[in-house]
């Protein structure tokens, strides 16, 4: 009995079997990812020891550690990273602004879809960095420019988000919305617009990585402080440890910002809906 | 609040060219805080008159009159309940009841203390704060039912509204609507295809013909209620309006079903029938 009663009930072992099965399974995962990042950094220095390229060309981890730490400790990259932050959420809050309620206007317009929605696709097949010779000089080859390249990379897939979001409403909703006394405005804000998010969230994501991608090209091109231009001082100073540790930086903050922003915003929408089975 | 419905008629145009007359010439008036069902195949464009009735199409012709005002469009004096619940998946079970509420501008207080006292009267107050996708389909269409009551219309169009569910919840669901239907006194035009749930909640059944949609025949329901399914008297009033209805089935399948088929002789059967110890 005592044994028992030391254990608890069946479905609370149950729960803690579950548990540390989960945590076990959490611990693997850590367990393998980490093998397979030290192998890569051994098979990194083993390259850089056999001399495949000369070394100032391919540098090995340690000097690509020693030039992250230096970014730090100088504040070049908190400075380059701050400059980048910053144009690419002027941009694409600017391309959010528009892109969404453009494409719910496309969506319900027949005029405007028949018109500027074929427009939108076209454009949006057109990578944005080619707009940067229009963009240098009607701007100049500074911040402005490379905000608008940001917009143009994000702005389509919004738009064309938005509006096959709202495409895909089910119509009785807009019946039952309909019924209940939902007219103009209100009927886009209460009922169209979130009725589209799930979708228009999983546009906003791939916005992001467009508007990354747009900003890198346009910062490598223009001039400022923003991450491109380090990595191109980089190439300029023929540093190549620090051409790969702005890669790194920009690798690793995009893939912040996905899990830390968009992927709780998608987790969030889609678990509220009932999408998920967690 | 009574209901006039004069010479509606409406055509559906199929590719083009070929039309349907979902409805023709369809008179009708129906009283206040009357239980009114319509009953008939699918395709007798009973589902359309409704949503005629709704605001949300259009007639071809006649006129639709509620207390003598021809009416246009949609209005919250007309709640649907749609046969899915429609609920808004973003909200809450609370912000769904609130909804209509919310449209008409009643302030945030009052619109919770409505919301709160309909989802009491589905016996729902325990869920407001669930979304709809935590909620069965028998309560999803409690929840449905108290957001249409919530905004007080006059008149509550039901569309199939428990053709979904499973067979004990709408026995269930059928009790609870005439409870509903005694403590609040609207009235109700609920339409189904199903001549059990029409007998047990009707005062009066009024029954389509398919292509051209047009009333054959009306019953007025004379029953004690609360009804339960099962009693002799309404299974005796439902073989009645199956008699009437079997020629509407038959004539629907007649054109679905592209052979001469027909409801009385079927060959697989009576073969079986006549070559009985055929085979020894």
């Amino acid at each position: 009995m005592k044994s028992q009663s030391l254990l608890g009930s069946p479905a609370d072992t149950g729960k803690l079997q579950a548990r540390t099965s989960v945590r076990k399974e959490w611990l693997r995962s850590i367990l393998v990812k980490a093998v397979f990042y030290i192998l890569l950094l051994v098979l990194w220095e083993g390259l850089v020891r056999i001399e495949v390229w000369p070394r100032h060309l391919f540098p090995s981890p340690l000097d690509v550690l020693q030039s992250l730490i230096t970014g730090f400790a100088d504040k070049s990259i908190p400075i380059a990273v701050g400059a980048s932050m910053e144009r690419i959420g002027i941009g694409y809050l600017l391309s959010l602004a528009v892109g969404i309620p453009l494409g719910i206007l496309i969506a319900r317009v027949k005029v405007l879809h028949e018109t500027v929605g074929s427009l939108v696709l076209g454009l949006q097949t057109l990578p944005s960095i080619c707009w940067l010779p229009l963009a240098i000089l009607w701007f100049g080859l500074n911040e402005q420019a490379i905000i608008f390249i940001v917009i143009i990379g994000a702005i389509f897939s919004i738009t064309l988000s938005a509006e096959s979001g709202v495409k895909n409403i089910p119509p009785l909703f807009l019946r039952a919305a309909k019924t209940m006394g939902a007219k103009g405005w209100r009927m886009y804000l209460e009922v169209v617009l979130p009725a589209a998010l799930p979708e228009i969230i999983t546009g906003m994501k791939l916005a992001w990585s467009f508007a990354w991608r747009s900003l890198m090209a346009g910062e490598l091109l223009a001039s400022g402080l923003g991450l491109g231009q380090v990595l191109m001082l980089g190439r300029d100073l023929a540093d190549m440890a620090q051409v790969i540790s702005v890669m790194i930086i920009i690798a690793l903050l995009g893939l912040a910002i996905d899990r830390l922003i968009f992927a709780r915003l998608e987790n969030n929408v889609r678990h509220k809906w009932g999408l998920t089975k967690a | 609040m009574t209901v006039t419905v004069n010479n509606v008629s409406k055509l559906f145009i199929k590719n083009g060219t070929n039309s349907v007359q979902a409805l023709q010439d369809i008179n009708l008036e129906i009283r206040e805080g009357e239980f009114i069902c319509f009953l008939g195949p699918s395709g007798c464009g009973k589902s359309t008159l409704l949503n005629i009735i709704a605001g949300l199409e259009k007639n071809d012709g006649g006129s639709i009159q509620v207390d003598g005002t021809h009416i246009s469009g949609a209005g919250p004096d007309r709640v649907v309940v749609f046969q899915e619940a429609a609920l808004f998946p973003w909200l809450t079970v609370q912000k769904n009841v609130e909804f209509g509420l919310k449209m008409l501008g009643v302030d945030k207080a009052e619109r919770a203390a409505i919301a709160l006292k309909y989802l009491q009267m589905v016996h729902l107050g325990r869920f407001v704060d669930a979304y709809p996708h935590e909620l069965s389909g028998g309560m999803k269409q409690r929840v449905a039912i108290a957001r249409a009551l919530a905004m007080n219309p006059k008149i509550l169009l039901m569309d199939e509204p428990f053709a979904a569910l499973d067979a004990q919840t709408r026995s269930l669901l059928h009790k609870e609507l005439q409870e509903i239907w005694a403590q609040t006194g609207k009235t109700i035009i609920f339409v189904t295809h199903n001549v059990a749930e029409a007998a047990c909640l009707a005062d009066r059944i009024v029954l389509f013909t398919a292509r051209p949609g047009k009333i054959k025949k009306e019953f007025n329901v004379q029953l004690a209620r609360p009804r339960v399914e099962g009693n002799p008297n309404l299974v005796y009033l439902q073989n009645e309006i199956m008699g009437y209805l079997a020629e509407e089935i038959e004539k629907v399948a007649r054109e679905e079903i592209d052979y001469g088929y027909s409801l009385g002789e079927k060959p697989a059967f009576s073969l079986a029938n006549q070559d009985q110890g055929s085979g020894i």
